[in-house]
């Protein structure tokens, strides 16, 4: 029916809506809240020549790192991809091209986007690298730098549960950019580990209301790997 | 004597007052929530959207969707609460962060902050220092006065690419504590057995001493 967004599967999800040259945002902060299935399907579909924004660039042989490999991406827009040694090769070599863009901006810059806001003044990066470039306006005595809205052709994200009309809820801090992602989708395409009928969530309880979603995928059981493992005794 | 990275956190745990939200960095920073006061509650923000971080998990209790900007898992404290990355940074730059503690490779006399990227060498990338240092009301960095081969960080202009421009409030190092004044550096605390001729010649730039200093 016209408000069931479940596909069989992530490959079927991806089918007719990737080409090569696109741009996605994609959900996660280093590989906690990161679409898995979602972005193994990315790979199988051989698309090249991506652009991708998101907070990090995965690790060796995970995440985003898959594509890296595979050299399908031209450009990364990050904040941080100190976790991956193919990134920084392929970086140093000249065969990726990155905009390094500060955490805040990345976040403030999808969010903007998907709310119809073509650009922002932050004062993040006045006086930086990050300021070159771009336009500069005063307010009130303070210099701030004008950054642009995020609008990307497809958008990948991870929830934890997921109605069939696509409302979604994230888990602890494997919600970071997947809300801003979201948003920020001509197309939006989300992941979750539980899928359930209308009317099974609280409305009250939705982190990302199923109008940015627009199709869905079932992943009971995401690997969820960990990038540094910290306990105490106890 | 010059202080030992336990000795650094437990100084910089003094900026801490009583009700304040604080982001701590990477490194030496993350030591200072092992050196809170009994006195004092503070409530830990991680930039990755989680405000009231607890300690490290018990084995049994570790959680890969619970962790901290560096990527450790953490756990919550009662009342802790977790948002998006756009709702992390909105508090960030709004001003509603009251203190964040980070390391660095430089700091100049304006207090200018370089800690991000090492031209041609090492480029990681800025994470949320950039925002930090723009939106958080006060940032003090901790870090070692000298680099390993004792060159000096604390200069009168950054060499290095800048994080951010006239942000730092305060510089806590394992040889004393330095305000950064419309005068330049000011050093307010020597470490025990430091003389202001050592911090003289270990200093990029030039140094003023309050009557609190031997």
């Amino acid at each position: 029916m016209g408000l069931d967004k479940l596909q069989p599967d992530a490959r079927a999800a991806l089918d007719g809506i990737i080409q090569d040259g696109m741009l996605l945002a994609i959900g996660g902060f280093g590989l906690c809240g990161i679409p898995e299935a979602l972005i193994l399907a990315l790979r199988d579909t051989g698309a090249r020549n991506l652009t991708i924004a998101s907070n990090n660039a995965g690790v060796d042989g995970w995440g985003l790192g898959l594509l890296l490999e595979s050299h399908q991406v031209k450009k990364m827009i990050s904040s941080y991809v100190g976790e991956n040694i193919e990134f920084e090769r392929q970086f140093l070599a000249g065969e990726l091209e990155v905009e390094f863009c500060p955490q805040g901006t990345l976040a403030e810059r999808m969010r903007a986007g998907g709310a119809g806001i073509p650009g922002f003044y932050t004062r993040t990066g006045i006086g930086t690298l990050v300021a070159e470039g771009k336009e500069q306006k005063e307010f009130g005595g303070i210099v701030y730098l004008l950054e642009r809205g995020i609008q990307a052709d497809v958008a990948l994200v991870k929830a934890w549960k997921a109605d069939l009309h696509g409302n979604l809820i994230y888990r602890r801090t494997a919600r970071n950019f997947n809300p801003d992602a979201a948003t920020c989708g001509k197309l939006t395409v989300a992941e979750a580990e539980m899928i359930v009928e209308p009317g099974e969530l609280d409305p009250d309880e939705i982190h990302t209301p199923g109008i940015y979603v627009h199709r869905l995928v079932h992943n009971p059981n995401p690997e969820k790997r960990i990038e540094k493992m910290t306990t105490r005794e106890g | 004597m010059a202080l030992t990275r336990q000795q650094m956190a437990v100084r910089a745990a003094r900026e801490l007052k009583d009700g304040f939200c604080v982001n701590l960095g990477i490194g030496i920073p993350t030591l200072v929530a092992n050196y809170i006061p009994p006195e004092v509650t503070v409530t830990l923000q991680s930039e990755n959207g989680l405000l009231g971080m607890g300690p490290f998990p018990r084995a049994s209790e570790v959680d890969a969707d619970l962790i901290n900007a560096g990527k450790e898992t953490v756990t919550f404290v009662p009342g802790a609460a977790t948002f998006s990355s756009a709702d992390s940074f909105a508090m960030i730059r709004g001003g509603h962060i009251d203190l964040a503690i980070l390391g660095a490779m430089q700091v100049s006399e304006r207090g200018d902050l370089a800690n991000w990227m090492i031209p041609g060498k090492r480029a990681k990338g800025m994470g949320g220092a950039m925002d930090l240092v723009s939106g958080v009301r006060r940032v003090i960095v901790l870090m070692e006065h000298n680099t390993p081969d004792r060159a000096a960080k604390l200069l009168r202009e950054c060499t290095l690419p800048l994080t951010g421009a006239g942000v730092v409030h305060r510089v806590i190092t394992d040889l004393c504590v330095l305000d950064v004044t419309p005068l330049g550096f000011e050093v307010i605390e020597l470490a025990d057995g430091v003389t202001r001729k050592e911090i003289e010649e270990r200093t990029g730039a030039s140094v003023r001493f309050t009557d609190v200093a031997a």
